[in-house]
């Protein structure tokens, strides 16, 4: 072997530029068939079936804007716009509200601090569709517990109607969301908050730092990278949001709740209008863009205040 | 870059207690211990619910009066014999290990190759190729289903396992390779070069050095594409139809609920049982899982 391989040395070295190229490309094919045809060409794809009025079973023909022309009219659309931004927008918060605080929680020197840990990873693990179930017994209109509780109590003296009125539904699938959400911030969180020195408030609070100081001139700004990617994350998944909606009210009542993906998901499939459908997903594009945008230049900025990591 | 190297080795071994030592405990109760605990109630409760009516008769189920609806008098196992034997609930589990198992197997072989060329080949245009990898990270299913679908029946797949099985890895390869990618990067270049001295090819250094060395990084990617596959919804919706194709999400969601009377018990039996594997997966391996997720989150 070793003089088969000395025999070659030369050429290799010779070509190393090329032959990097070659081997890299080979190594990258098997990753790139996959990723070429099911992620690159439906991408390319969804984005002519929204400029074609395909249907289930026929294929379509190019009609221009049209489906967009239809959606800008469309009532239902427009308060899918709305809602999608309206959870995206509340439901981050609150996630990265409850999230940050948890991660301080955990940050602190606790008892069975790696059993909380795995404890509270658990709504993240277990699948978004079977948690949602359990969310809807828990919501339901007539047997819900949390409306039994607070009758108990006396605090109320009929029972909520979570899911059937719009705004209460709202607020039943943000806070569904954000109860799976938190532990992904939190223990993102928690990873950035070990890295930062102790040393560093030690050193604040003989200076006469207070505790909010601290947190405020220390912590966050330390913490600022892994927040702006941690949050950008949590922005994209929630606002292409599928799964709850669908379990726990399919975008009712009167499509109070309807996000754009189960409004295209609702136009494309069963509905059969494949090209509104794919019309409605391109549309969630431009959001997706400009938030990827807004976090990659905030975190540039960001780590060059820092003055480190590359 | 040089300034984290210099002081992240400070960083980690500054394990002092802190100032924590100057909370006394009362201030530690209201701080810390009654908020943690309203966290863990709020986070935990669903799935204690989940539990309880799985096991719970019927005539308890919704009789709040006579019977506290937090625990349960005679538990039974109705509707858990229900779903194994009366329903095609052990088929939906076998359909999402299948598929779970078969997808990551595929994603985690591309990924392997993918990241080793773009981190340790260094092809011309492997970083564009690194960010693009990324970027296809960030491709949500909820816009690609319906492309997707179209082609899923173009190749004649539709309504079979090979359908997810083969889409699941859009978003399990950019996974997988980026967190490989970090893992690679880890490994020193020197390991590699003496091997490439001693006239290893590439794929023998890839072998039997690389691999070896990034069994943790492997894990951890290996159980979250797992769990991230045994979770999918959206594609298994959209692309299975006959009842004995879907997987345990689909089938529950669209068999089990039905008309206006919905069966509870079993519905949430349906939801634990769903949830086990993954859960006994997660809890041998939380510590990779803590770091594929923060691992993905951190480059």
């Amino acid at each position: 072997m070793t003089m088969t391989t000395t025999a070659k040395q030369p050429l290799a070295f010779g070509n190393i530029a090329r032959s990097n190229t070659a081997v890299g490309l080979f190594f990258m094919l098997p990753a790139a068939v996959f990723l070429l045809c099911f992620l690159t060409y439906p991408l390319g794809l969804g984005v002519w079936l929204g400029f074609t009025d395909t249907t289930i079973g026929r294929d379509g023909i190019f009609i221009g804007l049209e489906n967009y022309e239809a959606l800008a009219r469309d009532s239902v659309f427009w308060m899918a716009v709305y809602n999608t931004i309206f959870y995206t927008l509340i439901a981050s918060i609150l996630k990265f509200g409850f999230g940050l605080w948890l991660a301080l929680i955990l940050n602190e020197h606790l008892p069975f601090k790696s059993f909380f840990r795995a404890i509270i990873l658990l709504p993240w693990v277990v699948p978004t569709v079977l948690s949602a179930l359990a969310f809807w017994w828990i919501y339901d209109a007539q047997f819900s517990i949390i409306s039994w509780s607070l009758m108990k109590l006396g605090w109320i003296h009929s029972p909520i109607n979570f899911l059937g009125d719009p705004n209460n539904a709202r607020a039943s699938v943000i806070a569904a969301n954000v109860w799976r959400g938190i532990p992904f911030v939190a223990i993102s969180l928690l990873a950035g908050l070990q890295t930062i020195p102790q040393s560093l408030h030690e050193a604040a609070s003989l200076d006469g730092a207070t505790g909010w100081q601290r947190f405020r001139f220390i912590t966050l700004p330390m913490l600022t990278p892994i927040i702006a990617v941690v949050m950008t994350f949590s922005v994209l998944f929630t606002f292409t949001d599928f799964q709850l909606i669908y379990v726990l009210t399919k975008g009712g009542p009167v499509n109070a709740t309807h996000l754009m993906a189960t409004l295209s998901f609702q136009r494309g499939i069963p509905g059969g209008q494949l090209g509104e459908g794919a019309a409605i997903a391109v549309a969630m594009i431009p959001f997706l863009l400009a938030s990827i945008l807004f976090s990659f230049f905030g975190l540039q900025r960001r780590k060059w205040q820092q003055g480190g990591q590359d | 870059m040089s300034i984290t190297e210099q002081t992240n080795p400070h960083v980690l071994t500054d394990d002092a207690q802190g100032m924590s030592y100057l909370n006394r405990l009362p201030r530690r109760i209201v701080v810390l211990y009654l908020p943690l605990a309203v966290f863990v109630f709020v986070l935990i409760f669903p799935f204690y619910w989940m539990a309880i009516t799985a096991v719970k008769p019927n005539s308890q189920l919704t009789d709040y009066n006579n019977f506290s609806p937090f625990w349960v008098v005679k538990p039974t196992l109705d509707h858990i014999k229900y779903l194994l034997f009366e329903t095609s609930y052990p088929g939906w589990l076998w359909n999402t290990l299948v598929v779970a198992v078969c997808a990551t197997a595929l994603s985690l072989v591309a990924s392997v190759f993918a990241a080793y060329a773009i981190e340790r080949v260094r092809f011309s245009g492997s970083r564009p190729v690194g960010l693009l990898i990324f970027l296809a990270y960030l491709v949500p299913p909820s816009i690609l289903f319906i492309p997707l679908a179209v082609i899923v029946f173009k190749f004649g797949i539709y309504d079979t396992k090979l359908a997810l099985i083969f889409t699941y890895p859009t978003f399990l390869i950019p996974f997988c390779t980026w967190l490989l990618m970090g893992y690679f990067r880890s490994i020193p270049f020197e390991l590699e070069e003496s091997a490439l001295v001693d006239g290893a090819s590439r794929w023998q250094i890839l072998i039997r050095v690389i691999l070896p060395l990034a069994v943790p990084g492997l894990i951890s990617a290996g159980i979250f594409a797992f769990t991230l596959s045994w979770n999918e919804f959206i594609y298994a919706l959209t692309f299975i139809q006959s009842s004995e194709n879907k997987t345990v999400p689909v089938g529950v969601l669209t068999e089990l609920v039905r008309g206006d009377v919905f069966e509870w018990g079993s519905l949430m039996a349906g939801a634990l049982f769903g949830s086990l594997p993954v859960v006994i997966l997660y809890s041998f391996f939380v510590d990779y899982y803590v770091s594929s997720m923060t691992g993905a989150v951190k480059e």
